[in-house]
């Protein structure tokens, strides 16, 4: 009840100039670089992301510090830019780690003392782009969800254990890796070429999963205790939240692209989408739309804020994940045929949706979660 | 020079300094507020307002609210407010906007709206009432329905036939009809509810002066789409705290019944509580565009996505009251001033609730004007479009 009563401050749901500016200078990049016949081309090579054009899009752009407080080299920017560059690259379905690399390992880092010499080493660059980082965590970890325990700290200090489907891993330098020492929990950092890591096939081509296999991997710990806990709780949640927006963006792309699709495709003398049925259809998605980007823009900046965020996180999942699902499926069957192969990207889209809806824990557990912050209990 | 909250603030004070609302008659108080330009601010100079912003209103409201000042019943008179005087404004002559619009928000005078026809509910276009020039009058003819509000009401806003032999669009004329003018004839429609919220209008050889249409004669489409944006706009118009309206009724509820909780009903129930809180936060945005002056189509999603969940909603409150749930308040016809939702029982929520996809624009004509207005869809084929009215079938 105390979460209900708490006065909320006025969030701000609209996008500000900045941040439109900033929206604009990806969606170029983007529209530039990540073509449909690009993605598709590469989906199925040896290096399924783009690293060059991660480079552009973190170090040029700067958008892997925006998070990043200035004095640490970042932009001092907060979740609410962030969550405008994951809408773009959900639009895109953008085959880079930005979601492994500047949200979850970054906000990892940002959660420990700033003063803590790995991350006075590490953050920066981080931040800069010209490292790539990667949380050992499975990518369904929920906000919320116990502090790993398979990942064990040896006495001399390496770590061995085993990690499934972490995002992003396979082209990470940086793994941070939440392990459990004889002193508690930590958070330690491991070099990429220290650890074994698998990219397995995954759902969505334009975001992989790797196994991270650690035996006696040197590791640097750069926070332990109940601050490791809230750091790497503090990271599922951003990246939970954040998800949302990259939701919404994929959602766009479904809506906008059926819609010229079907203004364009003639069947019975008429354009497909002059049918009432399907007209109605769009416009649910539409309507859909519209919640999403309200919820998903309220969690960025609840984030933010820091106000309301287990509450607006856990709305943001169980709200926006089934719509940017659904939305991508309507897509698909509206294509007709054409939604079915493998040349048109619907299906990129709905891989991304997907494995989204898996992320950070699926509706149903968020809707679990909120249960209990707003006193319906069983 | 733009009028700030700042100086709205200094107004009001001002305002309330020299009409104190707890000796201040209330008709008194009303009507000098008006005159204050403190009524709805964006209103020009004259008409109620001062061409202020339109988000500078709501500080306006509450700061007269906190002084104890009498309200306006916003809700008893919607239709005035939301429909009938955005309307005066746009295409009354001078005379009209000075003899309707102060009344009409000092609820002295309140308004119905004399629109949908039993043959024309959603195509309004094929409305059959008919107006006919007689010197310096118009009589008019026709039935009305669904008209919430006309057994209270001293005007309202009507569209008419006036020329029948061109396309339906066409030969419509608006008109301001006097409720108490002879051959208007008010007949309760008794609904689902057992209430009888809303009315059939006979009109029978009707005298209407000239003086009284409100923009000119064949233009009554473009006056009344001017009506019917406005009454969009005010759908889902005001903000709700967390849990406000229905779905803190049945969270309560569920808090307070533990013996009527089943695992199926909660996780409905916390879905509903997720669209609820989406909704919330969806009509918040749509506000703050408006606000800065970039208003969205999102109206119509909003109404489409709203109606939906009250339906939801009041069907899930009467399942888990269980046994209550097969019980009803009271079936006795009753002619209500408004609708209120919070203030009977589950089973009248659950009925009323069925209203909400079909009143002010049924989902399926807003999900056309969300995919034509806002998507660029192609319409249907349009059969009547270039047919006179008088022979289209029907």
């Amino acid at each position: 009840m105390s979460e209900l009563a708490r006065e909320l401050p006025t969030p701000d749901l609209l996008y500000s100039e900045v941040e439109e500016d900033l929206r604009s200078s990806v969606r170029d990049l983007l529209t530039d670089r990540v073509t449909p016949a690009a993605l598709l081309a590469r989906a199925e090579t040896a290096e399924p992301y783009d690293l060059k054009l991660w480079k552009t899009l973190a170090a040029d752009l700067g958008t892997a510090g925006l998070m990043v407080p200035e004095e640490l080299g970042g932009h001092g920017a907060t979740t609410r830019e962030a969550a405008v560059v994951l809408e773009e690259l959900g639009r895109s379905v953008a085959p880079v780690p930005f979601l492994g690399s500047a949200v979850l390992a970054t906000t990892a880092l940002l959660g420990a003392d700033s003063a803590d010499p790995v991350i006075a080493e590490l953050l920066p660059r981080l931040a800069g782009g010209e490292l790539t980082g990667a949380l050992a965590v499975p990518l369904s970890t929920a906000p919320g969800a116990e502090f790993p325990a398979t990942v064990t700290v040896n006495a001399d200090g390496t770590l061995s254990g085993r990690v499934g489907t972490v995002a992003d891993a396979s082209v990470a330098e940086l793994l941070v890796v939440p392990a459990t020492g004889p002193d508690g929990p930590g958070l330690y950092a491991v070099e990429a070429t220290a650890a074994t890591v698998t990219e397995l096939v995954s759902l969505d081509l334009t975001r992989r999963v790797a196994d991270v296999v650690l035996e006696n991997a040197p590791a640097r710990r750069f926070t332990s205790g109940e601050q490791a806990v809230a750091a790497l709780d503090n990271a599922l949640t951003t990246a939970a939240g954040l998800l949302a927006s990259e939701q919404t963006g994929l959602t766009e792309w479904a809506l906008t692209t059926t819609v010229t699709y079907l203004k364009g495709r003639y069947q019975f003398g008429r354009p497909v989408g002059g049918f009432q049925s399907l007209k109605h259809r769009l416009a649910n998605l539409y309507t859909d739309l519209v919640n999403a980007r309200a919820t998903a823009r309220y969690a960025a900046d609840a984030l933010a804020g820091g106000f309301d965020v287990p509450i607006a996180v856990a709305v943001a999942q169980a709200r926006v994940a089934p719509i940017a699902v659904h939305a991508v499926e309507e897509a698909i069957q509206l294509h007709g045929g054409i939604g079915m192969t493998w040349e048109h990207p619907a299906h990129l889209y709905l891989k991304r949706a997907k494995s989204d809806e898996l992320a950070f824990g699926t509706p149903g557990r968020h809707r679990s979660r909120l249960a209990g912050l707003v006193d319906l209990p069983a | 020079m733009t009028v700030t909250a700042e100086d709205l603030r200094g107004q009001v004070e001002r305002f309330l300094a020299a009409h104190d609302p707890k000796t201040t008659d209330r008709l008194e108080f009303l009507r000098a507020r008006f005159d204050a330009g403190l009524a709805w601010v964006l209103f020009p100079e004259g008409l109620g307002g001062q061409g202020a912003p339109r988000a500078l209103q709501p500080g306006v409201d509450a700061a007269f609210a906190a002084a104890g000042a009498p309200d306006n019943d916003p809700r008893r008179i919607g239709i005035g407010l939301g429909m009938a005087a955005p309307t005066i404004l746009a295409f009354g002559t001078p005379e009209q906007r000075q003899r309707y619009l102060r009344p009409l928000w000092t609820g002295e005078e309140v308004w119905c709206q004399l629109f949908s026809e039993p043959g024309a509910g959603s195509d309004l276009a094929a409305l059959a009432t008919r107006a006919v020039r007689d010197g310096d009058d118009w009589v008019v003819t026709g039935q009305k329905v669904w008209t919430s509000g006309a057994h209270n009401a001293q005007w309202a806003i009507l569209v008419t036939r006036t020329d029948p032999d061109v396309p339906k669009h066409q030969g419509m004329t608006y008109f301001l009809c006097d409720m108490t003018a002879p051959g208007v004839e008010v007949r309760p429609l008794r609904q689902i509810t057992g209430e009888a919220e809303f009315n059939e209008v006979f009109l029978t050889g009707v005298r209407i002066p000239d003086s009284q249409r409100l923009g000119a004669v064949g233009e009554g489409w473009k006056v009344a789409q001017t009506t019917l944006m406005n009454e969009r706009v005010a759908i889902g118009g005001n903000a709700v705290p967390r849990e406000g309206g229905l779905i803190g009724l049945v969270a309560k509820t569920w808090r307070d019944r533990p013996e009527l909780r089943t695992p199926e009903l909660r996780d409905r129930l916390v879905q509903h509580w997720v669209e609820s809180e989406a909704l919330r936060l969806a009509g918040s945005r749509l506000r703050q565009q408006l606000a800065v002056g970039a208003p969205g189509p999102e109206g119509s999603a909003m109404k489409v996505a709203f109606s939906e969940l009250n339906q939801k909603l009041t069907g899930l409150e009467i399942e888990l009251l269980g046994e209550e749930g097969l019980r009803y308040d009271d079936w006795t016809e009753r002619r209500p001033e408004k609708v209120d939702f919070l203030g009977r029982e589950a089973g009248y929520r659950y009925l009323r609730a069925k209203g909400n996809s079909i009143e002010g624009g049924t989902s399926e004509v807003l999900r056309n004007i969300i995919a034509e207005r806002v998507l660029g869809l192609p319409s249907e084929p349009r059969v009547d479009k270039d047919v006179a009215w008088k022979d289209l079938p029907r």
